[in-house]
Formats: structure tokens, C-alpha cells, sequence
């Protein structure tokens, strides 16, 4: 399946700015979570300028497609995803996590718009949008709903409960993508406490799973995303393989700047990615 | 002497819901493999479609709730007390009582009403856990009847609310009332020298308590307290002022309950003379409902001594009415 080449230019040309808006919103704040919200920075340019069925002028609107960050530490990704789609001004990036700005350290609903589902605590989002799906069938909408897990996130024993239930329900308006970045807080995964063989996993809780060797390149999630949408009563997650930091040398892979371990850095990282 | 619901609290509950889906509410209601205890069986035999039991996932179960509500729907959610305050508490306040989504969560079998199941089922510490939380609303009715009429407040109401059941029918005291009003108490007997403040089934035995009182001739009032958040604190206030003399009765923890709610009034607004009736702070036993009730300290014997020692620390600090 191939895609047209001037949407896969303009993608790109839409994630290096989102990626560049992730550093300065991080820079600006002086801390956040960089590591994490630049593995999805592709993945949420993808969703926000091609798959979401959205409205930035409506962001209430009841047939709208819905997105649940669920590893809410991705929120500066997220963020500048919305403000590149034209949800809220730029100028509100300058206020990321600081008092009395919209947004907050981890999604806030009730205060930036487009933000479909708070987050923050681990392990809560699947659950969330299994439930947006499920309103969808009550009220015969065809809007689709996805949700982004962190891998270090699916340690959670609520994933899996949420996990289980979805194939049930045969919920194929459900579509999870799993940012496969390989890299948690406290180190790696696979050292922390494995989450492998992954794809086992969700195949054997009824899953259909698509695999995305690389996650950051456009034409493969377009025709991830494309192939989740075509799976028929059951749901569909993309394992997106990720680099964690990606776009800023020093910080990939690195679980050190899952959070800002040293800000005095921030500036050479907003450098590396203005560059790109 | 009292006369009992001849339903209990669940099957109102239960009639109550579907009740609610026929007037039009969209609702949702949501089971984690208690149906059969909850009475949500009852609504799911009569609204299939409205219907999902999700299995023993209580905290999965509440995160579809809060995606369900995100869509406009009215989630109920349905499982033991202890269970939703305790286990999934963090999917309560992260994913419902945090973005403020319109979530109705029915605790079943609360305080000491799953009797012979022991501690581990029982549930002491819930009405302090919700009413912890920032916009949370809690509720604890103290019969069927009431038990009806607070499920068809809360979901008029737009907001997370916890409604606290008991498993069994308990004496009707409410009945005669018109509506249930969110944040209202009741004066249910007018007395003159100290007021005892009850919730739950704890309600009918302060009205047993003020017969004793009576014969020994103390004139006590006494005031259902169903709304626990938003608390009347006007009906608190007034009693202290008028009646000088404040004796608190629930079914839960002697920590972060009705007591504790009315004592953080009478604190700021009237400090009165106080004494709290409630469980020691202790797990129990296995034993019937009301056995348990009588061991633990909430007997009509033990909220008599407690307005007589009120009354005796009103006479020390010479409070005049």
C-alpha cells in the first residue's frame, strides 16, 4: 500500500515542528518528561493531521474521533500536537506546566481543549477508551477511538483487565498503539520487569496486532493505522517500535531523561532538533 | 417499635435504575461480577442492552465508566463498598472525581451489612475515603425508600456521586418525606436538650435512643444526616445553638465519617459539647448485621450513654440553652 508522497512530506514536515515544540515546551518549563513525548512524536503527528476525524473549532463536537493519551507523561507531545493542529495558540506552550496555564504537567480535560480524557496514573487510559468506544456502539456513532500506552505503562495490572475486555466486545472502533520505546523511568524494560513476548501477549488476549518496525517513519504508521481500521470485530493495536529522546542525540534511549535530569542541557537540545 | 422495608436498599436501588432508563436518563449500568448481590442483575434482565458485566475488574471497570460519561452517557457503577473505595480508588479519582465526569458509584453490602463475610467484606472506612475527595458527593440513605429517592437525586445531579447501600431491609424512617434534596439533613423529632445526628441505619436507632432518653427525661432531637458531601451544616449549626449538645451515629470508623464532619462544623461555626458514636477503630467478626452493630458499639444502649455524657459535659461547662 503506498501513500501519497506530498502527505508523507507534509507529515514530516509537521513532526519535526511538533518535535521542536516538545523541546521549547520543556525548555521553556524547565522540566517535563522529554524522553517519552519525543518516541510519540510521529505517532501523534500521524493521528492529529491524517487519522483523527477532528475539529479544532469544535473540540466538544459528539461525533468526533477520540484520543486518550494514557501514558499522560507524553502530555508536551500531545500538546504540540493539538496547537500544531490548531487547537490553541502557540503562545500557550510557553505556559506548559507553569500556574495558571491550560496546560498541565499530565492532560487535564477540563482545562485544554481537545484534550479528550484526563491522565497521569498510569495504566488508566485502555479502560477509558474501551468506554468511549462502548458509547459510540450505545449511541450508534461511527466516530473510532485510540489510545496511546507507554511500554513501561502496560506493567500495570489494569492493561490487562482492560485488555481482556475489549476483545469481548468485540470493540473494532478501538485501536491502541503501544509506544514501544523500550525505556522506563527507573531504566530499561526488559531490565525493570519484562514486558516481552509482546506481541504474544495481546494476540493471546484476542487482539489483532499490527507491527510497525519503525515507529517514527511516517508511510509505515499510515499504513499501520490504515490496516487497524480495516480489522473488522475486534480491536486492533499498532506496536510501534520507538526510540526513546528520539531527535535529540544525548537523550535517546535514555532513561535518564525520561525527566529533565540536567536543564542546563535543554538549550543544546533545542539546538540539535531546530537543526534537523 | 420500628417497622422494617419489606425490600432492601438494592432493590430499590434496582427498581430505581430502571426506573431512571424509562424516564430517559442514558443510562449505563456496570457490574464486576456481583450482579446477583447488587440487585444490578435485576435492571440487566429488564435492559440487556444497558447493561455490562465486565468481571472481576473493578478498576477497569470504573475507567470505562469515566470513558462512557466522557461520551455524555450516565455510568452506574456497582460493586461491594469496600471494594470501590479502596480498590479502586485511584481509577475513582484520576479517571472520574479529578476531570469531574458524571459517574454514579453504588457501594453495596457497606458498614457491617455483609455480616457473616466478615472484615474483609465489611466496610468502615469508605464514607471517609469519598468524602475525602474533591467533587465527590456522598450519600448514605437510611432505608429503601430513601435509598430509591437518592439514586433518582443523583442522577439528576450532574457530577461523581457515591451512594452507600446496606444488604439488607432496615427499619423505614424516611418514607413520609417528598423528595430527596443533595446536601439536605432532616429533623425528624424535635427536642430541645441535645441533638443526635444519624446516618444510615444508624438513623433508626437514635429514634429508638430518644424514647430511652425520654423515660429518663432528656428531650433529644434527632437529624438524618443522608447527605454526608455536601453536608448541611446550617441543620448543625442550628441544633448546637439550640440544643447546646451534639451526638453523632454511623455505621463506619470513629475516623473521617459523619462525626468527623460534624465536628469540623461545630469547630468553626458553634463548638459544642460532642460525643461521636461510632466504630473504635477496630476490624470486627463474622456475625449477623445487627449483632455486629450491638458488639461494636453502635447499639441503642451505646448512643443513650452517649447523650448522657453529653449532657453531663454540658451541666461541667455550664452550657446554657
Amino acid at each position: 500500500m503506498s501513500h501519497d508522497p506530498d502527505l508523507i512530506v507534509e507529515l514530516q514536515r509537521q513532526a519535526k515542528q511538533v518535535r521542536q515544540m516538545v523541546v521549547e515546551m520543556i525548555a521553556a518549563a524547565g522540566s517535563g518528561h522529554p524522553g517519552g513525548g519525543l518516541s510519540a512524536v510521529e505517532i501523534l503527528t500521524v493521528l492529529y493531521h491524517h487519522v483523527l476525524q477532528v475539529d479544532p473549532a469544535r473540540p466538544d463536537w459528539p461525533d468526533r474521533d477520540r484520543f486518550v493519551l494514557s501514558k499522560g507523561h507524553g502530555a508536551a507531545g500531545w500538546y504540540a500536537a493539538l496547537c500544531t493542529r490548531g487547537y490553541f495558540p502557540r503562545e500557550w506552550l510557553g505556559r506548559f506546566r507553569q500556574i495558571g496555564g491550560k496546560l498541565v504537567g499530565h492532560p487535564d480535560m477540563r482545562k485544554a481543549p481537545g484534550v479528550d480524557m484526563s491522565s497521569g496514573s498510569l495504566g488508566q487510559g485502555l479502560s477509558a477508551a474501551i468506554g468511549m468506544a462502548l458509547a459510540a456502539r450505545y449511541h450508534a456513532k461511527d466516530y473510532r477511538s485510540y489510545v496511546l500506552l507507554g511500554d513501561g505503562e502496560i506493567q500495570e495490572g489494569q492493561i490487562w483487565e482492560a485488555a481482556m475486555a475489549a476483545p469481548h466486545f468485540q470493540l473494532d472502533n478501538l485501536t491502541a498503539i503501544l509506544d514501544l520505546n523500550g525505556v522506563q523511568l527507573d531504566g530499561n524494560v526488559a531490565d525493570i520487569m519484562p514486558i516481552d513476548p509482546v506481541v504474544d501477549k495481546w494476540q493471546a488476549f484476542g487482539w489483532h496486532t499490527i507491527e510497525c518496525a519503525d515507529g517514527h517513519d511516517i508511510e509505515q504508521l499510515l499504513t499501520a493505522f490504515d490496516a487497524a481500521q480495516a480489522v473488522k470485530s475486534r480491536p486492533a493495536i499498532i506496536i510501534a517500535h520507538t526510540v526513546k529522546g528520539k531527535g535529540v542525540s544525548f537523550m535517546e534511549h535514555q532513561a535518564t531523561w525520561h525527566g529533565v535530569s540536567d536543564p542546563d542541557r535543554l538549550p543544546a537540545a533545542l539546538e540539535e532538533v531546530t537543526r534537523l | 417499635m420500628m417497622t422494617f422495608e419489606k425490600i432492601a436498599m438494592r432493590d430499590a436501588f434496582a427498581q430505581a435504575a430502571i426506573e431512571a432508563l424509562e424516564a430517559g436518563v442514558d443510562l449505563m449500568v456496570l457490574d464486576s461480577d456481583v450482579s446477583k448481590s447488587t440487585r444490578s442483575t435485576v435492571f440487566g434482565k429488564a435492559h440487556p442492552e444497558r447493561f455490562l458485566n465486565v468481571g472481576i475488574a473493578e478498576a477497569n471497570m470504573l475507567g470505562i465508566a469515566a470513558g462512557l460519561a466522557s461520551a455524555g452517557m450516565t455510568p452506574v457503577v456497582n460493586s461491594f463498598a469496600m471494594l470501590l473505595a479502596l480498590r479502586s480508588l485511584d481509577q475513582l479519582r484520576q479517571s472520574i472525581a479529578y476531570p469531574r465526569l458524571n459517574v454514579k458509584v453504588m457501594g453495596h453490602y457497606a458498614g457491617y451489612s455483609a455480616g457473616p463475610e466478615g472484615p474483609s467484606h465489611h466496610a468502615i472506612e469508605d464514607i471517609g475515603i469519598m468524602r475525602s475527595i474533591p467533587n465527590m458527593t456522598v450519600l448514605v440513605p437510611s432505608d429503601a425508600a430513601e435509598a430509591h429517592q437518592a439514586f433518582m437525586a443523583a442522577v439528576q445531579f450532574d457530577g461523581p456521586v457515591y451512594l452507600r447501600l446496606a444488604r439488607n431491609p432496615a427499619p423505614a424512617v424516611s418514607s413520609h418525606r417528598e423528595q430527596f434534596v443533595i446536601g439536605q439533613g432532616y429533623e425528624l423529632r424535635a427536642g430541645v436538650d441535645l441533638t443526635i445526628v444519624g446516618t444510615g441505619v444508624m438513623v433508626a436507632r437514635a429514634l429508638e435512643a430518644t424514647d430511652r432518653l425520654a423515660a429518663s427525661g432528656v428531650s433529644a432531637r434527632v437529624v438524618a444526616m443522608p447527605s454526608i458531601k455536601p453536608l448541611d451544616a446550617a441543620i448543625i449549626e442550628r441544633a448546637a445553638r439550640e440544643t447546646g449538645g451534639i451526638v453523632t451515629a454511623e455505621e463506619h470508623n470513629i475516623y473521617g465519617g459523619l462525626g468527623s464532619a460534624v465536628a469540623e462544623v461545630l469547630g468553626e461555626t458553634v463548638p459544642a459539647p460532642m460525643q461521636r458514636v461510632g466504630i473504635r477503630d477496630c476490624y470486627a467478626e463474622s456475625g449477623e448485621w445487627f449483632e455486629l452493630l450491638d458488639q461494636y458499639g453502635l447499639s441503642v444502649d451505646a448512643i443513650v450513654a452517649a447523650a448522657l455524657q453529653v449532657m453531663e459535659r454540658k451541666d461541667q461547662v455550664g452550657v446554657t440553652r
